[in-house]
């Protein structure tokens, strides 16, 4: 079969809509396009049971009960609903919230706002793995502690969190528990009441569904979680979210669920597969490659390296048929490198050549192997153009080295 | 982002790539920038000591397109011209010549300072003695 390109292997960005799941959408655009909120006429009935039947694909994914998601825009409004409406409807218990360093920009930026109205907050260090040390968080939770705002899967380096031990401290503290599980449901197993996860933020998107559509999980018992809105309106979602609902989007988020319940043991070895062969590929035809976080506690589609001495837009122009992302300061819009490889400890002269690989549903061994070739070949170019390979081929110490900077 | 077709011209092909004898009296090496911030140029010039020509020219970047691409014009540019042509070689030159976003104006600031630290190399290695050992660099 002829390869197609460009070829998209980033999938932590965001992925294609499965056509199953487009299908499936399709009826509630034009002859199905209710009010889910409509009381009085059967357009408003379908519309309803279109987004009850989504609920319950969406809760069954988690192990929740689908009176526990709360439908949203996506991710970052789930973030934003989950630690801002705790922080105001607990704020007489307590106000003082845990999260960490390489969360999503969604839970930072969020517990920076809540900063500026008094909260307190700790940002919890990773190691060299990108996990953090349970002890630290033990030590970090005071009286007035309310939430613990942990990642499950990271967005840049796939790294796992110890999720079930967090969700264990949490309880044990009674203290409320919120993850961002967007990049892990639909590729791993999430399961709230095995975790003990009180709030999670999930996203379609990541999973294959429409973009603009998310839920939040929202725990009914043991404990009974409340938020504040951020969003006032007909006291929708249990009036945790007014709005009326984006019908064609949340079934086809429903629709996502379920295709990924019923594949993912399959998907997930497919995955593990992919990588490995990319992964063998590359570390078998260069030197100076090296692995960003933990393997062992790894989203199976995620391989994160630094191709040392080899800055990575230059690396991504070179590759310029492949869809990928660097964590090089030249590539986002900060000018600054990336802020979780820097908690991480990686220099920041890895930093800037690391390139973050995101296996997905629709790539094949020929892409991963096309992929490959086509890295080993810009990599080899660029670095007989870079002074750094050579320099380091000499023997010189770059470490050491007295660098002019302005 | 976009590239101009020049940046991608240099970047595809880029001129006088490689390295020249460091220790030789008539060539001076300039090495700017930093691994940290993600750019590192190596320019080196081969100077006729007689006539002041720079009769040869080679570069090595670490860096993004535009940053390769700005020191492979640098090479093009000095190679013909005396040691004093080649100082009035401005940043907004290369940044004109290359249609450098803003954002990327930094990396022909670096090709330029690249030209002026291989220039200093050369003249330092010429007359060492002229050259009192304790002048601080700025």
């Amino acid at each position: 079969m002829a390869l197609k390109l460009p070829i998209y292997m980033d999938n932590h960005a965001t992925t294609p809509v499965d056509p199953r799941v487009v299908e499936a959408m399709l009826p509630y655009f034009t002859n199905q396009f209710g009010n889910a909120a409509s009381r009085n006429h059967p357009f408003g009935w379908e519309a309803e049971k279109a987004v009850e039947t989504a609920r319950e694909q969406i809760a069954a994914l988690i192990h929740a009960s689908p009176k526990e998601i709360i439908f949203t825009s996506g991710a970052t409004e789930s973030d934003n609903l989950a630690i801002k409406g705790v922080a105001e409807m607990y704020r007489e218990k307590g106000n003082h919230i845990i999260t960490m360093v390489i969360e999503h920009k969604a839970v930072l930026d969020t517990c920076k706002r809540l900063e500026k109205y008094g909260y307190q907050v700790t940002y919890l260090p990773v190691a060299k793995d990108g996990r953090i040390d349970l002890d630290d968080l033990r030590r970090a939770i005071t009286p007035k502690t309310i939430l613990i705002s942990i990642m499950y899967a990271n967005n840049e380096i796939g790294v796992l969190q110890p999720i079930e031990e967090i969700g264990r401290i949490a309880k044990e503290h009674k203290v409320l528990f919120h993850t961002d599980a967007t990049q892990a449901v639909g590729k791993i197993p999430f399961d709230v009441e095995k975790f003990n996860v009180d709030l999670a933020s999930l996203s379609a998107h990541k999973m294959y569904g429409p973009k603009g559509v998310g839920a939040l999980y929202v725990r009914r018992k043991n404990p009974r979680v409340q938020v504040a809105p951020l969003i006032d309106g007909g006291g929708h979602e249990r009036g945790m979210r007014s709005g009326t609902l984006n019908v064609p989007s949340i079934v086809g988020f429903g629709k996502a669920c379920e295709i990924a319940r019923a594949e993912m043991p399959a998907e997930m070895e497919r995955m593990r597969g992919l990588r490995e062969r990319l992964q063998n590929n590359l570390f078998g035809r260069l030197d100076e490659v090296y692995i960003n976080g933990s393997m062992e506690h790894r989203l199976p589609n995620n391989l994160n390296i630094s191709f040392a001495y080899v800055e990575g837009e230059s690396l991504l122009m070179g590759i310029n048929d492949i869809a990928v992302s660097s964590g090089s300061a030249c590539t986002s819009a900060t000018l600054e490198p990336s802020y979780v490889l820097k908690a991480l400890g990686v220099g920041e002269d890895l930093a800037h050549t690391s390139i973050r690989f995101g296996l997905g549903r629709f790539n094949t061994d020929e892409e991963v192997d096309y992929v490959a070739d086509r890295v080993v070949e810009t990599v080899t170019r660029l670095r007989e153009l870079s002074p750094l390979y050579e320099m380091a081929k000499e023997g010189v110490d770059l470490k050491s080295m007295q660098w002019k900077t302005d | 982002m976009a590239y101009s077709d020049k940046v991608l011209d240099h970047y595809k092909n880029p001129r006088n790539v490689g390295s020249l004898p460091k220790d030789d009296p008539n060539v001076g090496t300039g090495l700017v920038g930093a691994p940290e911030c993600g750019d590192v140029m190596k320019l080196q010039m081969r100077i006729n000591p007689q006539t002041e020509v720079i009769e040869d020219a080679k570069f090595k970047t670490f860096g993004c397109g535009s940053a390769i691409a700005s020191s492979s014009l640098a090479t093009e540019w000095v190679k013909g011209k005396t040691v004093d042509e080649a100082l009035q070689i401005k940043n907004v030159e290369i940044v004109k010549e290359l249609n450098l976003p803003p954002v990327k104006i930094h990396c022909s600031v670096l090709a330029e300072d690249a030209i002026k630290a291989a220039l200093a190399d050369y003249r330092k290695k010429r007359a060492p003695a002229q050259q009192p050992a304790a002048t601080p660099a700025d």
